[in-house]
């Protein structure tokens, strides 16, 4: 491990900026979902009300459990199906200036699971696949659809970990009104501008074809790029709309637009959290949960930053080849020669490691999966983190709600596991965490896992599937495990190495997909539903303690030892032994 | 006790309601069987049973020893592949100790649960012998009093059936459950309650129930059976002592939901591991497969759960209080209010007789002289102290019997008690009673009275207001007697570790207001209800429930059935009705309601200890990975050497060393899961972080060092 000071103050800033923001996005997504009054009241309202009139939704309506669940399910499937026709029928649709042909089934299927997920994982290359209808009508329309859904959905937990009677969690329509009016639409408006302003471009010509310095004529993909970039993070969607993602000059322009874009990633998880311990009546209980993923966070931070800019230990050396002595100089010089030093392979020179490392951990610790450096070119440990963190749930600030849940789901399982060690039975603000509420949160545990590791274990012995690695040895593995990591948890980032766009993986990513998204969702939705009509005891000086380091540490005790050792195994067999082998002098 | 909640009762209860004489207060009880937790006799059972535990259909009712069991069965397979295939040859030693080994750890686990029931199962015998075999003697339906020599037909007990009538004499035991229709007698309870004094038990009232199995001493009762043979107090005791329908409770079923999860998480990540393994070139044999799930699934707890809820409601029994489902046992470890009767628990039984306080220019010695006259044929506690204390402290000469006195004993609708004498009355009582009774002769009312009853009342004492008539004078009022509760000592003290512990106490007093809230200061209690009735009582528990405040009451009267019903935990006094005992979900045999406190300690160390043992077995997972995972690919992989952190010699000695830790540290733990972890008074963040330190980072710690050292002696006897 290397650590500069350039790369450990990017994380410092950038967690310093995050944990301001965190109290004003929280209480401004009280507004949102209490019904309080927002700023663009006057103009919004009348625009909300219409929808509702026009959709016959009743606002005060309040649905349970099992009522917003299939609201929401009804409203998911119906998107993706949608998805689908327009990639199928798109070289008959308008909006398509560069010709692309319809998109074969396989592939539409995977996408369209992909976006309406909020996965985005991508099989293909936007700027030659899809038109520009497809990109606008039906991946950014995913972009905030599946965001919104992810939101509204941690809020409908909440609401059942919160509320003091009733067995309803809301109305399923009018939050996902109310997140895309108040929430989404307002800070893409202003972000799109800003990403314009940076270079970012914003238009429905097709593509520039120019002449370089040599002569030659290069033709260079445009589109409407600066709307679809701002959700594509605020969502944390991450399907790019070049295939570069974020390392693309025109999607990711400038060292700020880096800081921004990270920054988007992760606010609205961060906000969730103290929103979280807002409507629970006492914001530290939301401030322990932010404690714990913190220190989830700046660890895997650290390390990937210190794992990457410590760089290949075998290019240090002087290897003496047949034809000439080889060695690279990845030692840091900031100023005489401003070389970023470590591990730069598939890094733009823009970002550096610190930039690129912090990017890779942030995209991963929430669900958002852009990525502007390539994850495949990482060493093997700074590649493992960003594995884990997927593999974790993306609990880490938890991306647009997905992830938001699954931190609950461990701290329920923490308030269950050593909750009792106080000499109560397990209660969590107040409520009684039981057989149903058990049931649900180890049902939301078992199935990372055996997504995960069931359909990369089949992968791997598969003729097929083991074919379309690109790394023979312990990086195959991780190419197979890192694509089913990133698609069950939905995050979509790619590990690239693997070529996955055959039907065998477009086939079974579309199932690990919405099995991580919706074997995930459902059981956690019952568990809100379990809770909500629970009475609430009042805390006491006998209850479990859920605020606090003691409770942060519990919690992160749990995740790591509960959640990450499952994957032991198989990581041993990949990055680990991969990492060992390295320094050992073998590299695949 | 109820005697204080029925009526405002300013005046002594009748000795019938006293129960047990005079010992509540006095005799401490030792526990009924001193059984160490190692007694040869449940040991030698014990591994019997653990044998006998091995069947397939006993051990799918616990998913994670399941597991192990069918774990062991492949290896077994195994081993005798490993005889017969002789490419396998080298592999022998290896997988039998393996085997061995898992087999070893599911008989553990079956042997701690063995250990659990040895004791129930020691003291169900001895209640056995308490079942009657002598033959009851039943009478002819609707005979209601006795007559010496009177006709009854001998029948065994088991012929005995509800509603039956049966005389039982002195020397007979009484062969069934049952309610005393006519006479009193004194009942040896010892096969109970393992109590040796007697007590009386008498018809109507709260004490007219009895219990099969006990004996009558003296005198004779006529009994209507209540209970058909087998559903008696005695079989459904002997039921409960020896866990045999035991029931899981709720969060012994949840905890059960938890470890199967993470039991199927975890033949997942070791089934995966197979194909990943034949990726990477080097198939992992099927011993070392099980090896590593049988360490990795929670086998600790999952061995020691039922276990330690048999020992939980064992302790119980060890206290003398049966809990009649263990459900009431874990609620007990979440009540958050106590309601506690004053009478018996914080005070002392007894009001005794403090000060006389004259009023109107009365003379103390007329007030003294009257109030000891009033209080001669007076044999409750609080006459015979007014007594004493006119005698010792007032120095009054006790007078002479005559036999012209005539005593009006206490009622609760005159609520006073007096002697009429020829020419004379003195009443002593209530002060609203006995004004009014001496209004009503036309005595007035003395200016000074009203000041000092409600000064004594404002004191926490309670004013008995003496009165007299004389022929030839007015009737007039004399002065008020101080009798004062007193509070047991060391019960502030156990409420403040109670408030420690995050649970309030509630003191439910008959007394007024005033009265209550002065003993309540004293004794340090958290809130009071006055004047209370089984309605108000029944009132409080429910605004507290509504609350969600878990509540615990003690009750012995008829009336506190519904209470005791409402109550989350409810507990009976033995000594109690027939409802209250079946409204309450525990009964006391000592009839102790102090006991409460114990209840909800004991319930308390339940869930500590399951959850200690839940944390220890998780955290153990972190070193088992790094003992087992090097050791299965390091000859695919020779770099994996640096994963093995405890540098085990040899790949079959780190598997086997990691298996010998899961299996020996279940036998380690047997006497923690069966005696509970030390439950302190202290508040609940300091209790998360101690015992996390001890079975969480504990719990990650020991294993690394155990594992290595058994590699150590692995190693030195040259056995892998």
């Amino acid at each position: 491990m290397t650590f500069t000071f350039n790369g450990l103050a990017q994380i410092a800033v950038f967690f310093l900026i995050l944990l301001l923001l965190t109290k004003p996005v929280g209480l401004y997504l009280v507004a949102v979902f209490e019904k309080k009054n927002t700023w663009f009241e006057p103009v919004l309202r009348p625009v909300e009300k219409a929808f509702y009139w026009i959709s016959g939704v009743k606002e005060d309506e309040e649905q349970d459990w099992k009522a917003y669940t299939v609201s929401m399910l009804v409203f998911t499937v119906a998107g993706l199906l949608l998805l689908y026709a327009i990639e199928r029928l798109q070289d008959k649709l308008p909006l398509n200036p560069m010709h692309q042909s319809a998109v074969d089934p396989a592939l539409a299927w995977n996408t369209a699971v992909s976006f309406s997920t909020n996965t985005n994982w991508q099989n293909y290359s936007g700027e030659t696949t899809m038109s520009y209808l497809t990109q606008m009508m039906g991946l950014a329309f995913h972009n905030f659809t599946s965001a919104a859904v992810g939101i509204v959905l941690a809020v409908a937990v909440i609401r059942g970990f919160v509320r003091r009677s009733g067995k309803s969690l809301g109305n399923f329509w009018v939050d996902l009104t109310r997140c895309m009016l108040y929430l989404l639409l307002p800070i893409c408006i202003v972000g799109a501008l800003f990403l314009v302003w940076q270079g970012v471009p914003e238009t429905f010509n097709g593509s520039a074809v120019v002449t370089s310095l040599e002569g030659f004529k290069q033709t260079i993909a445009l589109g409407p790029v600066a709307s679809q970039e701002v959700i594509k993070m605020l969502g944390t969607n991450g399907g790019g709309f070049f295939n570069a993602n974020s390392a693309h000059p025109f999607e990711n322009p400038t060292n700020f637009t880096n800081l921004v874009e990270m920054l988007w990633i992760f606010t609205f998880g961060a906000g969730l959290l103290y929103f979280f311990g807002k409507v629970a009546g006492n914001t530290k209980i939301g401030w322990a949960l932010f404690g714990a993923v913190s220190f989830l966070f700046l660890a895997a931070a650290v390390i990937c930053f210190g794992a990457e800019q410590n760089g290949n230990p075998l290019l240090n050396t002087v290897h003496a080849t047949k034809d000439a002595v080889v060695s690279v100089d990845q030692t840091y010089h900031e100023y005489a020669l401003a070389q970023p030093g470590g591990n730069m392979e598939g890094k733009e020179m823009r970002f550096g490691i610190g930039s690129s490392t912090l990017f890779a951990t942030v995209t991963t610790d929430a669900s958002c999966g852009a990525v502007n450096s390539w994850h495949d070119s990482y060493t093997p440990i700074g590649g493992m983190i960003p594995m884990l963190n997927i593999a974790l749930g993306e609990i880490v600030f938890g991306g647009v709600g997905s992830g938001h849940y699954g931190l609950l789901m461990f701290a329920v399982l923490a308030v269950f596991i050593a909750g009792l060690m106080v000499g109560r039975t397990p209660e969590y603000l107040g409520k009684k965490i039981e057989q149903q509420e058990v049931k649900m949160a180890s049902l939301g545990l078992l199935i990372l896992p055996l997504s995960i590791l069931g359909f990369s274990a089949f992968a791997i012995v598969y003729p097929h599937g083991v074919s379309q690695i690109s790394n023979p040895g312990p990086h195959g593995l991780s190419e197979i495990l890192y694509a089913y990591t990133s698609m069950t948890g939905n995050n979509g980032s790619a590990f690239a190495g693997l070529s996955a766009n055959t039907p065998f993986y477009n086939w079974t990513g579309g199932f690990a997909m919405l099995i991580g998204r919706f074997g995930f969702v459902i059981p956690i939705m019952a568990l809100g539903g379990a809770l909500a009509g629970k009475r609430i005891a009042p805390a006491g000086p006998g209850t479990l303690p859920t605020t606090g380091v003691l409770f942060s540490a519990l919690v992160v005790g749990v995740i790591l030892i509960v959640g990450a050792l499952t994957f032991f195994p198989a990581y041993a067999l990949g990055p680990i032994v991969e990492h060992l082998l390295m320094l050992a002098g073998k590299t695949f | 006790m109820n005697q204080s909640m029925n009526v405002q009762v300013p005046q002594a209860a009748p000795p019938s309601q006293q129960g047990r004489i005079g010992r509540r207060q006095t005799t401490v009880r030792q526990p009924r069987q001193n059984l160490s937790l190692f007694e040869p006799k449940i040991l030698g059972r014990a591994v019997i049973d653990a044998f006998k535990k091995l069947d397939p259909r006993v051990q799918a009712r616990n998913p994670v020893m399941f597991v192990v069991e069918v774990g062991s069965a492949v290896t077994t397979i195994e081993w005798v592949r490993s005889l017969i295939d002789p490419h396998l040859q080298g592999q022998q030693g290896f997988v039998l100790a393996v085997t061995l080994w898992l087999w070893f750890t599911v008989l553990f686990a079956n042997f701690a649960e063995a250990m659990a029931e040895g004791r129930g199962k020691a003291q169900a015998d001895t209640l056995r012998r308490a079942r009657t075999e002598t033959p009851a003697k039943r009478l002819a339906p609707g005979t209601t009093d006795y007559a010496p020599g009177m006709p009854f037909e001998s029948v065994g007990a088991p012929q005995l059936r509800k509603g039956d009538l049966v005389l039982v004499e002195a020397g007979d035991a009484i062969p069934s459950d049952g309610e005393i229709v006519a006479g009193v007698a004194s009942v040896d309870e010892s096969a109970i309650t393992g109590e040796s004094a007697p007590v009386i038990r008498e018809s109507g009232g709260d004490r007219s129930a009895v219990t099969g199995g006990t004996k009558v001493l003296s005198d004779w009762i006529i009994v209507r059976i209540t209970s058909n043979p087998g559903e008696t107090f005695l079989d459904r005791m002997i039921a409960l002592v020896e866990g045999a329908n035991r029931q899981k409770t709720p969060n012994e079923i949840a905890l059960n939901i938890l470890l199967a999860v993470l039991t199927i998480i975890f033949l997942l990540a070791v089934v995966t591991l197979e194909p990943f393994a034949i990726y990477s070139g080097n198939p992992v044999s099927i011993t070392a497969l099980v090896a590593l799930l049988v360490c990795l699934i929670p086998t600790t707890i999952g061995g020691l759960l039922s276990a330690i809820g048999i020992a939980g409601m064992d302790r119980l029994v060890q206290r003398n209080v049966l809990a009649m489902s263990g459900r009431a046992v874990e609620a007990a470890g979440d009540v958050d209010v106590l309601l506690l009767d004053k009478t018996g628990t914080i005070t002392l039984g007894n009001r005794m007789a403090h000060e006389f306080i004259p009023v109107n220019g009365t003379t103390i010695d007329e007030l003294a002289e009257a109030a000891m006259l009033s209080s001669m044929p007076d044999e409750t506690p609080e006459g015979r102290s007014i007594v004493v204390l006119a005698r010792d402290t007032y120095h009054q000469n006790e007078p002479h019997d005559n036999g012209a006195v005539t005593f009006i004993p206490f009622s609760a609708t005159t609520r006073m008690s007096g002697v009429d004498l020829p020419g004379r009355e003195v009443r002593k009582g209530a002060s609203d009673a006995v004004l009014a009774w001496a209004t009503a002769r036309k005595a007035s009312t003395p200016a000074d009275l009203q000041p000092t009853v409600e000064r004594i009342a404002r004191a926490g004492g309670t004013p008995l207001v003496v009165a007299e008539t004389r022929s030839g004078a007015k009737p007039r009022i004399l002065g008020v007697i101080y009798l004062k509760d007193i509070v047991k000592t060391g019960m502030r003290e156990r409420f403040d570790q109670l408030r420690k512990m995050g649970i309030r106490t509630v003191m439910i007093t008959g007394d007024n207001p005033l009265t209550a809230k002065a003993i309540a200061d004293e004794a340090g209690v958290d809130d009071f209800l006055a004047q209370a009735t089984p309605e108000t009582k029944m009132k409080l528990i429910r605004e507290q429930q509504a609350g969600g405040r878990l509540v615990a009451m003690t009750g012995d009267g008829t009336n506190d059935a519904p209470a005791l019903a409402q109550a989350d935990v409810g507990v009976a006094m033995n000594t109690g009705t027939q409802a209250a005992k079946e409204a309450g979900n525990m009964v006391d045999l000592d009839s102790n309601p102090t006991k409460l406190i114990e209840i909800v300690e004991v319930g308390k160390q339940l869930l500590i200890t399951r959850g200690a043992l839940t944390t220890f077995s998780i955290a153990n997972d972190v070193a088992k990975y790094f003992a087992i995972i090097p050791a299965v690919f390091v000859a695919t992989f020779p770099q994996l050497q640096a994963l093995n952190v405890m540098q085990l010699r040899t790949p079959h000695s780190a598997i086997l060393s990691a298996v010998i830790f899961n299996a020996l540290i279940i036998i380690a733990l047997i006497p923690l899961a069966l005696r509970g972890v030390k439950y302190r008074a202290v508040g609940a963040g300091r209790l998360l972080r101690d015992n996390l330190l001890i079975y969480g980072v504990g719990g990650i710690i020991l294993p690394f060092v155990g594992i290595k050292i058994i590699d150590v002696i692995l190693a030195a006897l040259h056995l892998a």
